[in-house]
This record gives structure tokens, C-alpha cells and sequence, in this order.
């Protein structure tokens, strides 16, 4: 079963040896999790914890290991799309996206404009939804129910369009190597432009109901501040990232697909309510965000091109062995890698994906160190972890 | 700065320990030896026009053929907003290599993940033990030489077909055809012993 | 028809009558387990959600296996949550049903070639309803529910089918 010369006895230790690690003094240990509504999917917090105050929560992950990675080494290039949708199902377009440029870069093939733009507008859309559950289910892990039903409600319409573009609500499997897999429906720009007029209104109307809350604001101000420093060092990436104030987004600074032609700010956390880093600015820059990829759905539609929607692709793709390609994208939860290595055949040799969720994760046990027990359930909520992400 | 006058900076500082750029097809990578990783990665990170700040990722390639196990790891520099690749080739039997954690916190959890998979010790990880799979979990999943038990904590790891032990209906209406021309075969036979 | 026959009939009537009482009261308010595990724990959620709203068949979603009736397995379920999984449901109390929701908690589904997923829930519990898709619509995963409420209302109580109605009863 294992390679023979490691044995894997001699090098594991086993998780009962967290449990000896500990600094042990006293404090109850407590199991938050696998099975837990705020923990966003099947993630285990072993906390170790003195009444409402907490030394530290340890994350373990892996309760939703798929073997995507390995299944991706079994499979044709093409055949592996619909794997991908698993990866990050709240935000599939991105998932997609990312696959069929590390492809695209692998066999050098050259997209026409008009898929780069139903890719944009694909994705836009996404982000809008996957921000939606991000602070939806934040407003209510701190204890507002009312937000997540408004969230809900106006994902059920993006669920919709995408519905109407691709024929799933969830795991989309839209976009193809070397293109998309269908072109825009007919009247679909008019009813993705009633959507977006409806819903920057709906957006207004979020702010006030929620995040200019007074007692919302006073909840969040100042949790789990992440300075630049740190975030850098962690690697924390999109929304995490910018909250702390780092200026960089990759469709701006390393522009690929359609995103050169389109105007769009960045927000970046300033710490308006308490320190920048904290919980309501990761909380701010997603509904921001949702505002400019509303403007970014817009200019996609107005400057739509004519052509193609498919790059010719040969019918078996092949590279040669040994030959790697990677790609970043700026998915809903910020930089989304794929490192792929060619096979013999026409089959990944290897494939690895690196999230933003699995780095986001990795930064818990830090900032748990001394905060209050609910906090700990406010600061997963603002990292906006999704288990699949994490372990794939 | 590109890869190539990274890998000249670097070259620059560290002299043969920077080890060959490689021309690859798509991102070129700088292939060093496994006991410089420590040092290289030092260099990239503390020099001042290099000054790679994030580990963006960390991945293993198992070749089992070569056998070796090829470390990969990607960093970007949020200060200088470049790219770069670094390569070193372990040894499969003994994967063993030293860890960058002091360096970039995020190796942590990359590591811990490639020590799951892939059975890579990196000497001198504070927390190394499994992190996507359960504790008493036996072998390295993602090594290509990993084969499936047949069960796990008493679950069989198979799903039973439902269609074992049905007949496709046209391999039936084949085996019916192929018996009824057997009797028909025998029927009109020539009888040996030229009785009716 | 003489009295003995009469009253037999009565009392047949009667507790056949109390039967479907009882069943009505349990099949309009089934608790499910918030028991999310993957892509269909979205699908899961938007199914409690303002438009689906399962919230009319007085299903309400519930936090902790001890408070409810059904548990929705809506995704892939690990080998390493299986243990998990096998104990929540030995934490909920009787009467008990299951949905395995979409195709990775039926039989594996997509992840056949997985190394450490579990191939169909009911290798660890038993299931009731299979609701198929990948993920599952909000309406295919309220027939399920409807299907469960005419198992539900099928039961009998005073027949003695079931354990605990006949301790119940006596």
C-alpha cells in the first residue's frame, strides 16, 4: 500500500498527539464541529476553552477530501471540468475558469473575444452570488436571521440566469477548453441588466438594513484584525487580503480573460469603523465588491462582441510529458491556482489546486488565541471558508 | 523582473547554489538542490529586489519512473509584483527535505498537506501530522503507486453494481438465437443410422 | 350484523382513526437535521429558503440530531465523516427516517474513483428515500420530503408494526 521505505508508522504521528501538545491547564476541550451550523460545511474546531474565553481553536479539516486531485490524474482533460464544479460549488464559474486557462495555457489555444465575455459575465454573476451566502451567512452566524433570507432571495434569481445559460443552478459546468459551452440566450442581456438595476437597488437596501447597523457594527469593529504583515505572510488572498489593505486584485494588476477592457475600482479595507484588518471591513469589501462586478456585468454587456464562442481545439489534446502549466484567477475567494503537469497520454500527470479558503484556514489557530467563544464563530464567518475548498 | 534576471540576482548572491534555470515550455523554474532550499529561499525573500514576501503554493509531483519526488513551490512578491518558480527533486524512497515554515507561515498547512499525500517529511515543521486524512489512514493517497483497500473501518470501499447478475437483454436474445439455431442445427442433421 | 361484530368494526375504526391522528400530527412536523455536508447542503439551504420554503410542509431545520425526526444527508459523505455521521444518527431519537440527497450520498456518484469517499450512505445507515440529481432541484428534494410523509402517514400505531407505538399504547 505505501512506498516501500516509508513506513508510515515511523513518520506519523497520530491526532491523538494534538491532544498531548496542548499546554494543558485545566480548560474544558471542546469538539466544534463536524457537524455544526456556523462552521460553513464539515469543518472540526478542537477548542480549548475557559468558559466563553478561548485559549485556542484548533482547525482540523478533511472531513469533505474528495480526491479531486487524484480523480484529475484519471481523467481527460476535458472530462475533468465537471470535478472542477466540486472544488468551490458556491462559486463554480471561477473553479471552471481557472481549470480551462491552466489548459488553455498548457496547449496554447487562443479564446475568441465573445467567450472571454460570456466568461466575465458568467463569472460576475457568480461572485454576486457566492458574496450573497458570504455575507448572509455572516449577518446571521452573529446573530441577524432576517439578511440571509433577503440573500437567498436574490441568489434564487442569479441561480436563475445561470440556469438559463448553462441548465444548473449549482455545479455549472459552463465553461469548456477553449472557450464556453453555449453563447447567450436570446433577450439574455436584457434580463440580466433588469436583474442588475433591481439588484443595486436591493444592494441600498442591504447596507442600510445590515451593514451600516449600529449594532452590527459595534458586533464586528475591531474582531480578528489581520494586519498587512500577516495577511502577506499567510498568504491570504481576495477579499481577505484587500480588507487588510493591500491593494491587488488580479484582474487588474495581472489582467487576463476580457478584464483589460473594462473600468472598475478596487475596494480596499481602511479600517472606517474600527482598526483595518477587522471583521466588518472582510465584511465591507464583499459588498463592495458586489457593487463593481454589477458595473463589470454591465460594460460586458454593452461591449459584447460578435464571433465565435469556441476556439477550434483539436479533438485529443496532448502536450508533451512532463511539460507544466499554471494559472491564477480572482475567484469570489480570491486567488485560485491550478498547477497542472502533463501526462503521457491524455491525462494530467498531476494536478494540484491551491484555494483561498485552505490559507484563510491555516490563519485561525493565530487569531483564536484569546478571543471570546461566539467571536470565534464571527471570524470563520468573515474569512468566508468553504469546506470543499479546503480540502478538495 | 522576469525569471531569468531573477535567477541572475539570485545567482548573484548565492554563486552555483542558485542552482539552473530551466528552459520549460511555459514557466520557466530554477531546479536547486534540496539541501540549499532553506538558504535559497532565505535569499529570495530577505534581498531587497527580490523580495518574494508570499508562498503562493507548494506542490509535490510523484515520478515514480525517475524515481524521485519533485518539489514545486510558487512565489510572488506582493512589494516587487513578480513571479517565480523554484524546483528540487527529492528522493522517493526517503522524501525528506527542510521545511520553509520559518519563512512563510503559509508553508504550514501546504506542507502538512504534501506530508499527507505524498509521505514528504519536512524537518523542522512545528505540527506535522495528517491534515486531509483520517490519523490511522494507511499509505500516501496521491503517490501513483497507492492502491485502494479493499475496505476501511469495516466499510467495503466498492458500490455493488446493481446489475450484477442480470443479463443485457440482447445478449439474451443472442444466446436464445445462438441455441435455437443449435436445435435447428441438430434437427436437420443427417441421422447416422438413417433412421426418420 | 350481530353487536360483537358491530363493536369489533367500532373499535377497529376508532383506533385506525387515532392512527392517522397521530400520523398526521408527525407527518405535518417533520425536523430535519441541518446536515450539510457538500454541494447539496446549498441546494439544502436555498430549499428552506424564501422560494422553495419547506418551511409549508412544516418542515423546520434543526441544529442538533436530538430535536429531529429526519436526517437529510445532502452530499459526499468521507470515510473520515462516516464515524461522524453513523453517531449523529444514533443520537437522534425514534422514530427516525433518512433522505439521501443527490448522488454522491446514494452511491458515491461522481466520486467513484475517490480514494476516500464513501460509496452510498447506506453502507452506514439505513435509508429511506433516495432523492436523486447532482445537486438535487429544491422541488425534487420536496418530494422527497412529500414521500416521506406518505411513509410516514402509512404507519400504524396500534397494530403493533411498530415498537415503540405499542409500548406506547399499552
Amino acid at each position: 500500500m505505501s512506498a516501500p521505505g516509508t513506513d508510515p508508522s515511523a513518520t506519523m504521528t497520530s491526532g491523538k498527539e494534538v491532544l498531548k501538545r496542548i499546554e494543558y491547564s485545566g480548560e474544558m476541550l471542546v469538539n466544534m464541529g463536524p457537524q455544526h451550523p456556523s462552521t460553513h460545511g464539515v469543518i472540526n474546531f478542537l477548542v480549548q476553552t475557559d468558559g466563553e474565553e478561548m485559549t485556542r481553536a484548533i482547525p482540523e479539516v478533511g472531513y469533505l477530501h474528495r480526491s479531486i486531485e487524484k480523480i484529475g490524474e484519471r481523467c481527460e482533460y476535458a472530462g475533468f471540468m465537471p470535478y472542477t464544479d466540486r472544488v468551490d460549488y458556491i462559486a463554480a464559474m471561477f473553479a471552471n475558469q481557472g481549470w480551462a486557462m491552466a489548459c488553455e495555457r498548457l496547449f496554447a489555444i487562443e479564446v475568441p473575444k465573445r467567450a472571454e465575455y460570456c466568461r466575465v459575465i458568467a463569472c460576475e454573476l457568480n461572485r454576486i452570488a457566492s458574496h450573497l451566502i458570504s455575507v448572509g451567512t455572516m449577518a446571521m452566524d452573529v446573530g441577524a436571521v432576517t439578511p440571509f433570507p433577503y440573500a437567498l432571495r436574490e441568489r434564487e434569481f442569479i441561480n436563475d440566469l445561470l440556469e438559463e445559460l448553462c441548465g444548473a443552478r449549482l455545479t455549472y459546468n459552463y465553461l469548456r477548453i477553449g472557450g464556453v459551452a453555449f453563447d447567450l440566450p436570446d433577450g439574455y442581456s436584457e434580463r440580466v441588466l433588469r436583474f442588475v438595476d433591481h439588484f443595486e437597488k436591493v444592494l441600498v437596501e442591504f447596507d442600510r438594513l445590515i451593514t451600516q447597523n449600529r449594532i452590527f457594527v459595534e458586533r464586528l469593529r475591531g474582531l480578528g484584525v489581520i494586519s498587512r504583515a500577516l495577511a502577506i505572510d499567510h498568504c491570504l488572498v481576495g477579499p481577505n487580503l484587500r480588507a487588510s489593505g493591500v491593494d491587488w486584485d488580479l484582474r487588474r494588476d495581472l489582467p487576463y480573460s476580457a478584464y483589460p477592457d473594462f473600468e472598475f475600482a478596487v475596494p480596499v479595507g481602511t479600517g472606517a469603523v474600527g482598526k483595518t484588518g477587522d471583521a466588518w471591513d472582510r465584511f465591507w469589501v464583499r459588498t463592495r465588491e458586489m457593487q463593481e462586478s454589477c458595473r463589470i456585468v454591465r460594460q460586458a454587456l454593452q461591449k459584447l462582441p460578435e464571433g465565435p464562442v469556441m476556439a477550434k481545439v483539436p479533438r485529443r489534446l496532448k502536450a508533451p510529458e512532463g511539460t507544466d502549466a499554471f494559472s491564477r484567477i480572482e475567484s469570489a475567494r480570491g486567488d485560485m491556482q491550478y498547477y497542472v503537469v502533463a501526462g503521457p497520454g491524455e491525462m494530467a500527470h498531476r494536478l494540484k489546486i491551491r484555494t483561498g479558503s485552505f490559507n484563510a484556514m491555516g490563519i485561525i489557530e493565530k487569531l483564536s488565541r484569546g478571543i471570546m467563544l461566539a467571536d470565534l464563530v464571527a471570524l470563520i464567518a468573515s474569512l468566508d471558508v468553504v469546506a470543499p475548498e479546503i480540502d478538495r | 523582473m522576469n525569471a531569468a534576471e531573477i535567477h541572475a540576482r539570485l545567482s548573484e548572491l548565492l554563486g552555483a547554489r542558485a542552482g539552473t534555470l530551466s528552459a520549460a515550455n511555459k514557466d520557466e523554474a530554477a531546479l536547486i538542490a534540496p539541501r540549499d532550499l532553506l538558504e535559497v529561499c532565505r535569499a529570495l525573500k530577505t534581498d531587497d529586489a527580490l523580495a518574494f514576501d508570499a508562498l503562493m503554493n507548494l506542490g509535490c509531483v510523484d515520478w515514480p519512473g525517475k524515481s524521485e519526488i519533485e518539489l514545486v513551490l510558487h512565489l510572488f512578491s506582493y512589494a516587487r509584483r513578480h513571479g517565480f518558480v523554484l524546483k528540487c527533486r527529492l528522493d522517493r524512497a526517503q522524501p525528506r527535505v527542510a521545511s520553509v515554515v520559518p519563512i512563510w507561515s503559509s508553508a504550514e498547512w501546504l506542507e502538512r498537506e504534501q506530508f499527507d499525500l505524498f509521505g514528504v517529511v519536512f524537518e523542522g515543521n512545528p505540527d506535522l501530522r495528517r491534515l486531509l486524512m483520517p490519523d490511522d489512514w494507511i499509505g500516501f493517497p496521491l503517490r501513483k503507486d497507492y492502491e485502494e483497500p479493499e475496505s476501511w473501518h469495516g466499510i467495503s470501499t466498492v458500490r455493488e453494481s446493481p446489475l450484477d447478475g442480470f443479463v443485457r437483454l440482447d445478449e439474451l436474445k443472442k444466446k436464445l438465437a445462438a441455441s435455437r439455431a443449435e436445435t435447428v442445427k441438430a434437427a436437420d442433421a443427417p441421422k447416422p443410422d438413417g433412421a426418420p | 350484523m350481530s353487536a360483537a361484530q358491530d363493536l369489533g368494526s367500532v373499535v377497529t375504526t376508532s383506533t385506525s382513526h387515532i392512527d392517522a391522528i397521530i400520523n398526521l400530527a408527525r407527518k405535518s412536523s417533520i425536523f430535519y437535521l441541518l446536515f450539510g455536508l457538500a454541494c447539496c447542503g446549498i441546494e439544502l439551504m436555498q430549499t428552506g429558503g424564501p422560494r422553495a420554503d419547506i418551511d409549508r410542509f412544516g418542515s423546520v431545520p434543526r441544529a442538533t440530531p436530538r430535536q429531529s425526526d429526519l436526517m437529510i444527508v445532502a452530499g459526499t459523505l468521507t470515510y473520515k465523516m462516516a464515524e461522524r455521521c453513523r453517531l449523529l444518527y444514533a443520537q437522534m431519537a425514534e422514530p427516525k427516517y433518512v433522505i439521501s440527497m443527490g448522488s454522491c450520498a446514494n452511491c458515491g456518484g461522481l466520486f467513484q474513483y475517490a480514494y476516500s469517499v464513501c460509496k452510498g450512505v447506506d453502507k452506514i445507515i439505513p435509508v429511506d428515500i433516495y432523492v436523486p440529481g447532482c445537486p438535487p432541484r429544491p422541488e425534487a428534494l420536496t418530494e422527497g420530503l412529500l414521500r416521506i410523509q406518505d411513509k410516514i402517514a402509512r404507519e400504524r400505531w396500534f397494530s403493533g408494526r411498530r415498537l415503540v407505538g405499542r409500548a406506547s399504547a399499552t
